[in-house]
């Protein structure tokens, strides 16, 4: 799919978020001098061409009562395979990514309560014989993070 | 924030994306059998607790260009690492950006920031702008960059109370 201008406006200012009402697209559809239906039907457009790869509330999953952690493990290469295996078995790793450095296994668990981040480290620990390195965030801070379309 | 039964329906039938259409809210309505009315004023309470972070467009950084990433590590002086963190954190090509203890002596950093780029080379750019922001306070720093996505499931929360 080939962008047009006002594809690349909608991607541009619709990242910054949307009034919660009845009508959330009137704004941005009279700025962009277009129907809120055209407005609907473009981000669909852009959704199914996998521009965006979602509209809609970004939920923080800590306010909603759930626990997260970034872990790391220095796993030696010959293992990778056997122990990318283990671990992503867990249901509670959510992400896991290799990484060039010592500590080449970086994941994320994700569970219900703090508590469970500590056994889960401890059950990976145990099946692996490997340390498990919890980084949980100690203050994250506001992003102004923007892609330009 | 409680949540409840109701509110974790709306979570679960939203945190996919909202349908596209010239009234979202009521189209979920509908879906619920709720009245719309109740549900902006759900989505407007979660929205003002810092449940919903804000409505909006999420990109496709790969599609859009945006192909390189390295998780940049520093190793801050705490009397000051708040403060910094809070600059890079608000640099346009940061997505992610905390404070964590450090695991010495493997692991000396303190501050992770997400650098985007449409390449290697830009990555290393930008991470120079952060070098220069965070000057003399920064004792050492790497970058590490993603060799394989091993896992990736996005994070979903089911409609259980």
């Amino acid at each position: 799919m080939t962008l047009d201008d006002t594809d690349r406006h909608l991607v541009n200012l619709l990242q910054d978020g949307l009034p919660i009402g009845p009508a959330p697209f009137e704004e941005i559809a009279l700025k962009l001098a277009i129907s809120q239906t055209a407005v609907a039907k473009r981000l669909g457009r852009m959704k199914e061409a996998g521009v965006i790869t979602r509209f809609g509330p970004f939920y923080d999953a800590a306010a909603m009562g759930g626990a997260f952690c970034l872990c790391a493990m220095e796993v030696p290469a010959e293992r990778l395979e056997p122990v990318v295996t283990c671990v992503n078995a867990y249901p509670e790793v959510a992400h896991n990514y290799e990484r060039a450095h010592r500590l080449n296994m970086w994941f994320v668990l994700a569970t219900e309560t703090e508590a469970e981040i500590a056994t889960t480290c401890k059950r990976i620990e145990a099946e692996t014989g490997i340390a498990v390195l919890a980084f949980p965030k100690l203050q994250e801070f506001f992003i102004g993070f923007r892609v330009a379309a | 924030m409680m949540l409840d039964q109701t509110d974790r329906a709306l979570i679960a039938e939203t945190q996919g994306g909202l349908p596209f259409v010239p009234e979202p809210y009521a189209a979920v309505a509908q879906a619920l059998g709720l009245e719309e009315g109740e549900v902006l004023a759900r989505m407007q309470a979660m929205q003002d607790r810092g449940v919903i972070r804000r409505v909006a467009v999420a990109p496709n950084h790969y599609r859009l260009g945006m192909t390189a990433n390295g998780m940049t590590v520093w190793d801050v002086d705490d009397a000051v690492a708040s403060d910094l963190g809070a600059q890079v954190g608000a640099l346009g090509f940061v997505s992610h950006c905390y404070l964590r203890p450090r695991a010495r002596p493997l692991w000396p950093y303190n501050l992770f920031a997400m650098v985007h780029g449409s390449s290697r080379d830009e990555v290393e750019d930008k991470r120079g702008q952060i070098v220069a922001l965070l000057g003399a306070a920064c004792r050492a720093s790497d970058t590490l960059y993603s060799k394989r996505i091993l896992k990736k499931t996005g994070l979903r929360l089911t409609g259980r109370t």
